[in-house]
């Protein structure tokens, strides 16, 4: 082969021998993670920090965009089912997209671009103006210090976040509903729970805790891993929420999958037995 | 004084992707001295620095600190040893979302399980000892550049370490500030009777403080001796000039093979 033609072969070979790399040391950020969560003193106080700076101040955009694509399915969807005399329907449209895919997905794509950008812009600038080093120097764990209050604070709060932007979807659903649509708003919740049951709910919560530990680890794996001064801060910002939106993305095809293939149901019924029990 | 030395490099090398910092650098400081490392812009200096406290893994060679082999110790085995380590950054590394109170006192937080009026006291006097009494209120964004790294140097000394590695303490500084920081230094040795590494290019500072001194060229040392006895060396002078260094066969062979470092120290070195 010539050593032309070998050229792109081996930028090809070169850059996923980089991914390959970036996945390893991704895993082993998440190893250590976990293992400083079971070590003696837990930063309880950095979490509530966390959790304040990270999740609680994600709430006015991620309801903001809850409340109106709530309302922009609600027009678009009671639009479309006119046309077919299903206009009383919509509710049970609007509550199901939102429950089991919209509310989960806009929740974490929102709080990946808010905190993920967030994480990786503080880490990084901490990591280049040697910060990290010095927590380090001081014999301190930077992964117990800053990583461990940080994932948990995603981890913890998104689904918190996600409950908040179900709810208020449904609500902004229900007010074009009734405002454009001449739809009662009682009418509007009766579809509503007609149709979406605990389980729905459930799959649609359970998603965000994973997609929450993926937005905080994203954002630390690329914050801790920033070169290059302030420019690589400005670029380790924009890598950290183009990873973790579509980290979301491809782990939602996937757990959704995941999800639908669990017996949901039962699993409730279990632990509503369970729980009734003791 | 301990007969291990504090810190010992045998044959330590380094390489950042393809290119290579320390070519199997051999180096020994006793407990006690001032060490001084001079050396260019990525000559390696600070790597070197990096190394004795951990925060870099040598690719080969060893490393022993305070006698114990530290070069493949994983990192949970650093944690208590770095109790008698105290690190100057460059850019002083303050934390910006804490006061200089709480940087001060981060270190003896994570390590003693003192009362929060014992933390007072001491972070009240080690700020005094740097000459910044008072300011325990201010953010590091209201300090100057000076005052940035004299708290670094509080911070670093808090706990009383037995090794102190300063990291290009003067860069940045205008002169008065740099010779404040040199005198810190020295009146800190004296004080806590701890061994300090230093790296700079600051030849200045380095003969107003250092017992020793190496010049660090090409990975490895180009020369090391006594303050006062290298100090008109041929290839420090190359160093100050910027000129090229002189071919080996004109470099005195006694300046490249020092004397004892023991000896030096209890002679009290030159600090010129």
């Amino acid at each position: 082969m010539s050593e032309l033609a070998a050229q792109p072969i081996s930028r090809l070979g070169e850059r996923a021998l980089r991914v390959a790399e970036e996945f390893g040391e991704f895993a082993l950020l998440s190893q250590k993670a976990l293992a400083a969560l079971v070590r003696p003193r837990f930063p309880f106080r950095e979490l509530l920090l966390q959790f304040e700076s990270l999740a609680v101040r994600s709430a006015p955009l991620v309801i903001i965009t809850s409340v109106f694509t709530g309302m922009v399915l609600a027009l678009q969807t009671a639009f479309s089912l006119t046309r077919f005399g299903a206009k009383p329907y919509v509710g049970s449209i609007v509550g199901l997209a939102i429950v089991r895919e919209l509310g989960p997905v806009l929740a974490a794509l929102m709080l990946g671009g808010r905190a993920g950008a967030g994480i990786a812009a503080e880490l990084g600038s901490m990591q280049v103006t040697e910060q990290v080093d010095a927590i380090r120097a001081m014999g301190a764990d930077p992964i117990q210090k800053l990583v461990l209050p940080r994932v948990a604070a995603t981890t913890l709060g998104l689904p918190l976040l996600t409950i908040f932007a179900i709810t208020l979807g449904i609500a902004g659903g229900m007010l074009v509903a009734e405002a454009q649509f001449g739809i009662a708003g009682s009418f509007y919740l009766q579809t509503v729970t007609n149709v979406v049951g605990v389980s729905d709910f459930a799959s649609g919560v359970a998603k965000t805790f994973v997609f929450g530990w993926a937005i905080g680890m994203i954002g630390c794996h690329v914050g801790l891993a920033t070169e290059g001064g302030t420019v690589g801060v400005g670029r380790a910002t924009t890598r950290a929420v183009v990873v973790a939106s579509i980290a979301v993305l491809v782990a939602d095809f996937f757990l959704t999958k995941l999800l639908l293939l669990l017996p949901t149901d039962a699993l409730l019924a279990a632990l509503g037995r369970l729980l009734g029990g003791t | 004084m301990s007969d291990a030395p504090a810190v010992e490099f045998r044959g330590v090398r380094k390489s950042f992707r393809d290119k290579a910092v320390l070519r199997g650098l051999d180096l020994r400081i006793q407990s006690g001295e001032t060490y001084t490392i001079l050396g260019g812009s990525g000559s390696g200096k600070s790597v070197c620095l990096k190394h004795m406290i951990g925060l870099l893994r040598c690719d080969a060679g060893e490393v022993f600190v305070l006698g114990r082999e530290v070069s493949r110790l994983p990192e949970h085995g650093w944690v208590g040893l770095r109790r008698d380590f105290g690190m100057v950054f460059q850019g002083a590394a303050l934390f910006d979302s804490l006061s200089v109170f709480e940087n001060v006192a981060y270190p003896i937080r994570e390590h003693m399980d003192w009362s929060e009026e014992r933390v007072r006291e001491r972070v009240r006097r080690c700020l005094e000892g740097v000459g910044l009494a008072g300011t325990e209120a201010l953010l590091p964004a209201e300090l100057s550049g000076g005052m940035r790294k004299r708290v670094g140097v509080a911070r670093a000394i808090a706990l009383s370490p037995r090794i102190v590695l300063y990291d290009e303490p003067t860069t940045g500084l205008d002169p008065a500030n740099a010779r404040r920081v040199g005198q810190l230094i020295r009146a800190l040795q004296v004080e806590l009777s701890a061994t300090s590494v230093v790296v700079t290019h600051d030849l200045g500072l380095c003969f107003a403080i250092s017992d020793r001194v190496a010049l660090l060229r090409d990975g490895r040392l180009a020369l090391e001796g006594p303050a006062g006895e290298v100090r008109e060396h041929a290839e420090l002078r190359a160093f100050a000039e910027g000129s090229e260094p002189p071919p080996p066969t004109a470099r005195p062979e006694a300046a490249i093979q020092p004397e004892r470092p023991e000896a030096a120290i209890h002679r009290g070195g030159s600090h010129g």
